[in-house]
Formats: C-alpha cells, sequence, structure tokens
C-alpha cells in the first residue's frame, strides 16, 4: 500500500520555531490542526447552550404570559450596558489579535488589558444584578417569592434566566482566566507575524462568548417589550 | 506493495520507558490506548458483576436474592456501567486511539496532551460513578427519567450525574481530537477515498461525540441543579415538561447507539477484506453509510418516545426516519456478505468473531424494525423484547466487532502473538451463551414480561432459566480472552510487523510499534485495500 520516502528529501526546509511540536510535520499544519480544533469546540459549546435554549423555546410557548412578566423583571438598563460592553470587548479583541498577526506587541497588551478590564465590567454589572434579584427573592429554590398567579411559571423564566446567564457568566470568567495567559504570553513578546496560534483561537473564543450574550440580551431582556412600550 | 520495516529495532513504545510515571504522564496515543483498556476492562467487570446477580434473582420466579430497591440500584449500575464506560469507550477510545494516528501515518493525534487529559477525565468521572455505587447505588436506570430522578429517588443521582456528565466531557475531547487528526493529520497520498473504513467509522462517531454529547451534558446539568435547588425544569407539579427531559435525553442517546455500533463496524470492514483478500465490496457505499448513519442517527430520537404522549404525526415521521436508518445499516451487511462472497477466506480467530457479529447484529437490527413499527412498539415497549433488542446490537454487535478488533490488532500492540484456537472458542462460547442468554428474553418481552422488575409469574420461569444458564455460557467465553491475551502479553510467540500479511499503514512497521510509530514519513500510493495486487501466502 504504501512506499517510504524520507519528507525531508521533498525540499521542505523547516526552522524550528519553539512552539513547534514534533507531531505535525509543519508549523501550517499545526496551526491548521489548533484552528479546525477550536472551531468544533464552539461547536460542542453551540450544543451545550442549545439544550437550554431548547428548555427555553419549549416553555416560551407554553406560558407566554409568565415570559412577558418574567422578562419585564429583569433590568433592560443594566442588560443594555452589558450588551454594549460586550460587543466593545470583542472590538479591542479583534485589535488585539490584529496588532498580535501585525508584530505590534505594545498595542497587543494594550488592548488585552482593555479587552480584560471591559470583560470584567460585565461581570461585575452581572454580579449587582443577580444581588437585585436575590434581594427581591427572585431566584428559584425554596425561598423563591412572586405576586400574582403565574409565579410557579414565571419561576421557570428566572430558572432558565440564571441558568442561561450563569452558564455565561462562567464562560466570561472562563475567558478572562484565558486572557490572563495570553495577556502574560504577550508581554514575554511570545507571538510573531510568524506564530499567533494562541491568542487567534482565545480571540475566537472570545467572540464566542459575546455572540451567545447576542442572542440571549433580547430572548430574556426584549422577549415582550414592544407592548410596554406603545 | 508493503515494505516491512527491515531491521525491528529493540527499542518499542511499551520498553522504551518503564517508570509508573511514564505511562501516567505519556502523551504516546499508544499507551493512552493501552491506559484505556485497563480502565474500560475494569468498568465491564463491575457491569458484569451487576448483570450475574439480575441472572441471579431472574432464575426464580419470586424476588428472594435481592430486594426490589437493591434489584433497581443493581440493573441501574449495569447500565451505567456498561453505557458510558465499556460501550462508548471500548473501540473509539481503546482500538481508536491506538490505531488511528498509525492508519494515517501520523507521529500522534493533533492533541496528544488533551488525549492524555481525555482519559483523566474518563477516570474521573468514572471515580465519581463508583463513588455513587460505594455510597448505595442508583435506582432511576440509567437513563435517569425526572421526576423520579429529580423528585422521588432518595439514591445517590446527583453523584452518578455527575459521573456521566464528566465523562462526556472525555468523550467529546476525544472525538474533537480524532475529527482533528483525520483532517489534518494524514501522511501525503493519502486521500479521503484511501482512507481505511475504520477510519471513515471513527470520523462518523467522532461526529456524534462532538455534537451529541454537550446535550446529554447540559441536560444531566438540569437534572442535578433541579434535584438540588428545587427548580421545575422537568417536574410537572412545577409546571415543567419530564417529556422535554425524554426529548433532550434521546436526542444524545439514541445517536450514543451509534456511538457504540460505528466503530466495531468500522473494524469488521477491516477484518474482512483482510482475511478475505479482497478489496471492500463497494467501497464507497460503505464509508458514506457510516456518515449517513451519524446523520440519520440525529433525526430518529423520539421512537423512544411513541408512547410518552407524542403526537401522532410526529411519531409517524419519527417512525419513518427510523426505518431509513436500516438502510445505510443493511448497505454495510449485504457489502460485507459481497466481500465475503467466493473469497479465499482465511479462518483465523479474528473472523470468527467477525462471523458472530453478522449474525447477532442481523438478529438486532431486524427486531429494530419491530420496535420501529408504531402499533407494535405500544405491544413490546418496555418488555423484554426491547432489552433482548438492544442487547443483540450493543453486547452482540458492539462487543462482538470489538473482541474482533482486539484479536486483529493484538500482534500490533502487543508485538506478540495468542492460541488461536482459544480464541475461536470464546468466540464460540459468547456466540452459543449469549443467543442463550438473550433469544429467550424476545419471547418473554412478547408474552408481555415487562423490564425492571425482581419476581415474574411462574410460567415464565422456563425461559428465564435459559437466559440465566445462557449467562453462565456467555460469562465464561468472556473470562477465556482475559486468560489467553494476559498470557500472551506475557509469554506468547513473536508475531513479527505483519502477522496477516495485511494492507494498511498499521502494519508497516514493527510490532509493538517504536515510540514515534514510523522511521520515516510514510507516502501512500493507492486504496486502502489492494490485496489483490499482493502475493497470498497464507497458511
Amino acid at each position: 500500500m504504501a512506499v517510504h520516502a524520507d519528507s525531508h528529501g521533498h525540499g521542505h526546509v523547516h526552522v524550528h520555531h519553539p512552539a513547534h511540536q514534533h507531531h505535525f510535520e509543519t508549523m501550517e499544519q499545526q496551526a491548521e490542526a489548533a484552528t479546525l480544533g477550536m472551531w468544533l469546540f464552539l461547536a460542542t459549546e453551540v450544543m451545550f447552550f442549545g439544550g437550554l435554549l431548547m428548555a427555553y423555546l419549549l416553555y416560551r410557548v407554553w406560558y407566554p404570559q409568565a415570559w412577558s412578566e418574567g422578562s419585564l423583571e429583569l433590568d433592560i438598563m443594566l442588560g443594555g450596558i452589558n450588551t454594549v460592553v460586550l460587543i466593545g470587548s470583542s472590538l479591542t479583541m479583534a485589535l488585539a489579535v490584529r496588532a498580535a498577526q501585525t508584530g505590534q506587541q505594545r498595542a497587543t497588551v494594550v488592548f488585552l488589558i482593555l479587552t480584560m478590564v471591559l470583560g470584567l465590567t460585565f461581570l461585575v454589572i452581572k454580579f449587582f444584578e443577580y444581588k437585585h434579584k436575590f434581594e427581591l427573592h427572585h431566584v428559584p429554590g425554596p425561598n423563591f417569592q412572586f405576586e400574582g398567579p403565574l409565579a410557579p411559571q414565571v419561576e421557570i423564566f428566572l430558572s432558565l434566566y440564571f441558568a442561561l446567564t450563569g452558564l455565561h457568566a462562567l464562560h466570561m470568567i472562563i475567558g478572562f482566566g484565558l486572557m490572563s495567559v495570553i495577556l502574560w504570553m504577550a508581554a514575554k513578546g511570545r507571538f510573531s507575524p510568524q506564530w499567533y496560534s494562541p491568542i487567534e483561537l482565545a480571540g475566537l473564543y472570545w467572540h464566542f462568548v459575546d455572540i451567545v450574550w447576542i442572542f440571549l440580551f433580547p430572548l430574556l431582556y426584549l422577549v415582550d417589550r414592544a407592548h410596554h412600550f406603545a | 506493495m508493503i515494505t516491512a520495516t527491515a531491521t525491528e529495532s529493540p527499542v518499542n513504545y511499551l520498553n522504551h520507558q518503564s517508570t509508573v510515571a511514564s505511562w501516567l504522564l505519556t502523551k504516546d496515543h499508544k499507551r493512552i490506548g493501552l491506559m484505556y483498556m485497563v480502565v474500560v476492562t475494569i468498568a465491564f467487570i463491575i457491569g458484569a458483576f451487576f448483570a450475574a446477580i439480575i441472572r441471579a434473582e431472574l432464575a426464580t420466579p419470586a424476588g428472594d436474592l435481592v430486594s426490589s430497591d437493591v434489584y433497581n440500584r443493581v440493573f441501574t449500575m449495569h447500565g451505567v456501567a456498561m453505557v458510558f464506560f465499556v460501550l462508548i469507550p471500548a473501540v473509539p477510545a481503546i482500538l481508536g486511539n491506538f490505531v488511528l494516528p498509525l492508519m494515517l501515518g501520523a507521529k500522534d493525534v493533533a492533541f496528544p496532551k488533551l488525549n492524555l487529559l481525555s482519559w483523566y477525565v474518563f477516570v474521573l468521572g468514572l471515580l465519581f460513578t463508583l463513588g455513587a455505587m460505594v455510597y448505595g447505588g442508583v435506582d432511576t436506570g440509567w437513563t435517569f427519567y425526572p421526576p423520579y430522578s429529580t423528585d422521588g429517588s432518595n439514591s445517590n443521582v446527583l453523584l452518578a450525574g455527575m459521573g456521566v456528565f464528566i465523562t462526556g466531557f472525555s468523550s467529546i475531547l476525544t472525538g474533537l481530537n480524532f475529527m482533528v487528526t483525520i483532517h489534518r493529520m494524514r501522511a501525503p497520498g493519502l486521500t479521503w477515498f484511501r482512507l481505511p473504513l475504520f477510519v471513515w467509522a471513527v470520523y462518523s462517531t467522532a461526529l456524534i461525540m462532538v455534537l451529541g454529547t454537550p446535550v446529554v451534558a447540559i441536560t444531566v446539568a438540569m437534572v442535578a441543579v433541579e434535584r438540588a435547588f428545587g427548580l421545575g425544569f422537568f417536574d410537572p407539579r412545577l409546571g415543567g415538561d419530564p417529556v422535554l427531559f425524554q426529548h433532550l435525553f434521546w436526542f444524545y442517546s439514541h445517536p450514543a447507539v451509534y456511538i457504540m455500533i460505528l466503530p466495531p463496524m468500522g473494524v469488521i470492514s477491516e477484518v474482512i477484506a483482510c482475511f478475505s483478500r479482497k478489496n471492500v465490496f463497494g467501497y464507497s457505499f460503505v464509508a458514506f453509510s457510516s456518515l449517513a448513519i451519524a446523520i440519520f442517527g440525529f433525526l430518529v430520537w423520539a421512537h423512544h418516545l411513541f408512547v410518552a404522549g407524542i403526537s401522532p404525526y410526529s411519531a409517524m415521521v419519527f417512525s419513518f426516519l427510523t426505518y431509513a436508518v436500516a438502510i445505510p445499516s443493511a448497505v454495510k451487511t449485504f457489502n460485507w456478505t459481497a466481500t465475503l462472497y467466493r473469497a479465499a477466506i482465511w479462518w483465523k480467530a479474528p473472523m470468527a468473531w467477525v462471523y458472530g457479529f453478522m449474525g447477532l447484529f442481523l438478529i438486532g437490527g431486524l427486531t429494530g424494525l419491530f420496535t420501529a413499527a408504531l402499533g407494535i412498539d405500544i405491544h413490546i415497549h418496555d418488555t423484554y423484547f426491547v432489552v433482548a433488542h438492544f442487547h443483540y446490537i450493543m453486547v452482540g454487535g458492539a462487543i462482538m466487532g470489538y473482541f474482533s478488533g482486539l484479536h486483529y490488532w493484538w500482534p500490533k500492540m502487543t508485538g506478540r502473538m495468542y492460541h488461536d484456537g482459544l480464541a475461536k472458542l470464546s468466540a464460540l462460547l459468547v456466540f452459543v451463551g449469549f443467543n442463550m442468554t438473550f433469544f429467550p428474553q424476545f419471547i418473554l418481552g412478547y408474552l408481555g414480561m415487562p423490564r425492571r422488575y425482581h419476581e415474574y409469574p411462574p410460567e415464565f420461569q422456563v425461559l428465564n432459566l435459559a437466559s440465566t444458564a445462557g449467562a453462565t455460557v456467555l460469562g465464561i467465553g468472556y473470562l477465556l480472552p482475559m486468560i489467553y491475551l494476559t498470557y500472551s502479553f506475557f509469554k506468547g510467540p513473536k508475531a513479527g510487523a505483519n502477522p496477516w500479511l495485511a494492507t494498511g499503514l498499521e502494519w508497516t512497521t514493527q510490532s509493538p510499534p517504536l515510540p514515534h510509530n514510523f522511521i520515516e514519513q510514510p507516502i501512500v500510493t493507492e486504496g486502502a485495500y489492494e490485496y489483490s495486487k499482493r502475493e497470498i501466502k497464507v497458511a
């Protein structure tokens, strides 16, 4: 089936980059593998959130009135600010990747720090939103309190709110940790126009978490606002 | 043609390092494959132990061996251990890890560190599940149906659920690793249609692992949260929908059946080609049928819900789609048969297991059509007919295929041969014992004996006793390989690089392979099964 030939006999000259792992033939192969792996990982993440969104869809069809009432309990101002904050962080993330690709180390570091600051801002605002819900006893569970006949259904809405935004916040925290490592690598000058896989992949992850929020914000905060502004 | 390694190096992946740390911290896909084999074998013994209790209890009509509560825990732990820790990882994680990079002419999988991490995650998940067993077990059935699992049961649902959740990530990461490996690590000249069919099967499996497993992970997490905090995702008293759980659970767990059966199907293609010394009949059809099974497999889950109160229209659609899965499965079976037709079949042990697979998979597949039929399903739902059907697929199909692959690649993995006669004998014992165990259960189910009960009316005793007797033969059939393979590992005669004179890159390196697989990067110039171009030197 096969004959052996020396791969070095084909004129490939390997310049050994310190990040080159021995089981890859070339740096390009290594970078392509890493990128494909990241995209597949993001596909698993879509399915992971998908289970919760399926539950959201079913109960929204079953309990539209409770969805409307529950949605009005959410703070559209804080949610809106957080949306802007996250979109901003995606911009700074993209600029950080661009800076790394063009070999501007200082700009890479600055944009990464900005991205992390915006990410942290999001989490702090989220913390105050959660805190407020906790004070109102709007956290589902034994201490849940809600006025009105739809309380059990609103509790399901708020369960899904906490599950979805909680899972999203967990991804933000992981992303923050990831960015700390990337920042450290960038500060050490590890990235170059020849090799920037880690920051590019961390960027993909960051944009994904951002996009999840872009879906969550209207699904949770804006479900039935139109009626109430008209 | 094959150019076997001219000079065998005394250094191989097994002996180049020998400390415990060199195993526990290895990034070598071959060592990780063997580490999976150890853990999966332990899980198999645990699962078999619970199976033995089930069969012993059912030997008599009275529930006299264990209480009904203990019996519930026993069959649940049997299911959890066998499904999540044996059937799902057996072929992909053990044989896939070992041979996939070799088949591709690669030095390793794309992400070796992630591969090792997957093993640790797997072991962690197993430890959680073992913890649940030690602290009294779980009694919900392996399917964790709410509201019983979220509210009624007072057993260790949380712990076992966490075990399943964690193990899921091992499966996801392995699938991701294999997909990237197949896309990016193929040797020069190894085009998609020159790939061994095992690789196509593993690729299709990985697709299910990557897209299906996250859904069951989040579903089990929802059950855990609901149970811990009293939320109402699935509890009808709180406004939730238990049928939603069934949809989400089977969205993964039905395709999971194809995670179990597709890789063994890939094994069968390899072994049949090798021992009939022929190209697999209709190579591209067999290759695409793997993908078709993976894709159709995602569209049939609600056939588990025919009696759960879903609408008759969706039931009809799901029934139709379930029949559709039979087409690619039949393509495989017919093409294997066509490959065997007028072949000079070399009668060796891996082939004995293939014959067992084909007979049992055929019965399992055809009885699947019974359960897919809406009217008949109402009669046989939750009876022993269903139990018999899925054991024919999962044990008769998947485990037979695993043993075929194990006997086929054992000389490559260990560099040693085993006793061919004993291997054939154990294949025969498993085949006979299996049929004795599970064929009576088709009849029992048709007669109306429900599953998951620890006692039954006396008129069912003859068939149940036959089943228990068969399970004993089956047990001996599984015990034999553990003995002669262990013996072979230490004392077996040397196998040489290519004892089966097989095509395929894994046979071009020495046995056991070098730590980095190949001396030089292989270059592929022809299809996977060019046996016709080779001298047949079979004895």
